[in-house]
């Protein structure tokens, strides 16, 4: 596809150890996780110092923040709750943000192995490992979460525009117009 | 300097501007004593005005005062991982000034400094290559103009109406010419392995936002872009450098670009799995909607900017856009949807770009609802949010191009209504 155009020299060679320090992402097939391990018990502390005061104690939500846990089956409702264990399709991106963005910008950022605890420590919240299970690099990949299957690529071009790519209406369009809803301006 | 900028478009001078209107026009009767605007001398003709070097980067006149980003407080949880809207009540034309643009920042607006910038393009190339601020202006350049709207834009408007005032419903959205290098140019100098097919683009604030794109939207139109309406980039808008993705949803604009990572699949991270999808109403999700489809708005009237001159003729001023191409035509209708007029488009068509129309009448004072209709290139017009609702439910979030009602009352104010 692309063009072959001429290196115009720009530029210079990535060294290891810059890669090293900032490739720092994650894929859902484990690419990218460093070696280490956390338990659920350790994740229990970490998450209290770290994380509780805007996650709440079991990863509840505290406030206006997000809830991490809970909310299993509710994605029909008129009010879903979408969390890691309701909503979220792969564990790598729990591992990828907490990483990139929670323990960073947030604080001080967070060991490798504290890391894991934390989201094994999740994952016990949302009631999807026992309370003795220790995460790592090796088994990473071994936990599924419920909503893995639930995602599927933009459709709209097939089940919308369709519908959307007809003549419009100018002309006695509909036989009546009434007011269902409106915002009071606040003068 | 005038003492305090009265301006009587501005919501607190409504009442008693509004009162005065009605009356001051082509008024028969005896002969008035003039118009003291036009018979006493006014300051700005009496005395000189500031000097040349009073404001070496300019500013609006301050009767302008009330133009200002708009920001809702109960939105998000803090002013960091935050939103605030573009105030397209009182803009014209297509191009937004580089102040008012909306900001989306997910840990703030970073302060980077320009001669530590780098951006790093590594994963499946011959040459994983860093580059200086430096480097990327010394490639051929690109200006384009593209409109960025946030995937959220509109959003709370799903489950019913909730904003008042455009500057809410639809102000996460600006349009800048940006300047920049074709993403495909430093790809080129990297050398793409023919495994590549996605790119990792990842930010270098706190937040260090990264999203997937796939190679060909890489190769076609993602600009690396330093300038933006011809000055560098704001802070708050990725300050030096920011990815431009034309046509896509505003969060995969990266900002304070640091990192682009080539890649044979996807990375599904936070903000393409967790947000950026869009749950619809039978519990499955589409992820990787990418494109912002056809959409417009009236900016005035609306609730922000009510009629203040009374009956007569009016001007109704829009805006259109689409994620998909250019936007040959804009309906207009007056009595919510039953009867629409072609609108008149007025400026520049630019591929992915804001699009301004406006349609003149003569109002007689009757309440009206007011809505746009926009068509893109593609055919596609511009559905009614309920029609969206009936394929989608309530609680997608994102993508909500639906068509606009502004109930238009005869004193003049504007309401933001759903129509059946």
């Amino acid at each position: 596809i692309a063009a072959v155009a001429e290196p115009l020299g720009l530029g210079r060679v990535a060294e290891p150890d810059e890669i090293a320090a900032w490739d720092i992402d994650v894929r859902p097939d484990g690419t990218g996780l460093p070696a280490g391990s956390g338990s659920v018990a350790m994740g229990e502390e970490v998450f209290v110092e770290k994380c509780a005061a805007c996650h709440g104690d079991f990863a509840e939500g505290a406030g206006r923040w997000p809830a991490l846990g809970g909310g299993l089956d509710t994605l029909q409702d008129e009010r879903p709750t979408r969390t890691v264990g309701s909503f979220w399709p792969y564990l790598s991106t729990a591992y990828d943000f907490i990483n990139r963005a929670m323990t960073v910008g947030y604080g001080e950022p967070a060991s490798d192995d504290e890391i894991y605890a934390i989201i094994a420590y999740i994952l016990y919240s949302n009631d999807l490992v026992d309370d003795d299970f220790v995460l790592s690099r090796e088994n990473f990949t071994s936990i599924r979460l419920p909503n893995e299957g639930g995602f599927y690529m933009d459709d709209r071009i097939q089940t919308e525009h369709p519908l959307f790519t007809r003549p419009a209406c100018m002309k006695n369009c509909k036989d009546d117009v009434q007011i269902i809803a409106r915002v009071e301006t606040a003068f | 300097m005038p003492d305090t900028p009265d301006k009587p478009s501005s919501r607190r001078a409504f009442l008693t501007a509004g009162a005065a209107a009605g009356g001051a026009m082509l008024t028969a009767g005896p002969a008035r004593a003039g118009d003291p605007a036009i018979t006493e001398m006014q300051p700005w003709r009496r005395n000189l005005g500031d000097p040349i070097d009073d404001a070496l980067y300019g500013m609006p006149s301050p009767f302008e005062a009330d133009v200002i980003r708009g920001r809702v407080e109960w939105l998000t949880p803090d002013a960091y991982t935050a939103i605030n809207f573009t105030p397209l009540h009182e803009l014209d034309g297509i191009i937004t000034p580089n102040g008012l643009c909306f900001q989306r920042s997910h840990a703030g607006a970073a302060q980077v400094d320009p001669a530590k910038y780098r951006l790093m393009i590594n994963g499946l190339v011959e040459r994983p290559l860093v580059f200086t601020l430096q480097d990327l202006q010394r490639f051929p350049r690109e200006n384009r103009t593209y409109f960025l709207e946030c995937a959220a834009n509109s959003g709370m408007e799903w489950r019913g109406v909730q904003m008042d005032g455009v500057q809410f419903t639809h102000g996460m959205i600006h349009n800048v010419e940006y300047t920049g290098v074709p993403l495909r140019s430093l790809l080129e100098e990297a050398g793409v392995k023919t495994a590549g097919k996605w790119l990792l683009a990842e930010g270098s604030d706190a937040a260090a936002m990264s999203r997937s794109i796939p190679l060909e939207k890489a190769l076609d139109d993602c600009l690396v872009a330093f300038n933006m309406n011809g000055e560098a980039l704001r802070p708050e808008q990725g300050y030096p450098v920011r990815l431009v993705v034309p046509g896509w949803e505003g969060n995969m604009w990266v900002k304070w670009l640091r990192r682009i990572e080539v890649g044979d699949k996807p990375w599904h991270h936070r903000e393409e799995t967790s947000k950026y999808s869009d749950l619809m109403a039978d519990g499955r999700t589409r992820r990787f909607t990418w494109e912002m489809d056809a959409k417009s708005v009236i900016t005035s009237p609306s609730p922000q900017a009510p009629v203040l001159h009374g009956k007569g003729p009016l001007v109704v001023s829009g805006l259109a856009w689409s994620g998909r191409g250019t936007i040959p035509q804009v309906d207009i209708t007056l009595d919510g949807g039953i009867n629409w007029v072609k609108a008149r488009l007025s400026g520049p068509s630019f591929d992915k770009s804001l699009h301004r129309f406006y349609y003149e009448f003569d109002w007689d004072g009757r309440p009206l609802l007011l809505q746009s209709r926009a068509h893109d290139s593609t055919g596609y017009v511009q559905p009614t949010k309920e029609a969206l609702r009936k394929l989608r439910g309530v609680n997608s979030n994102y993508h909500n191009n639906g068509i606009q009602t502004w109930h238009l009352q005869s004193d003049g104010r504007v309401e933001n209504v759903e129509v059946s």
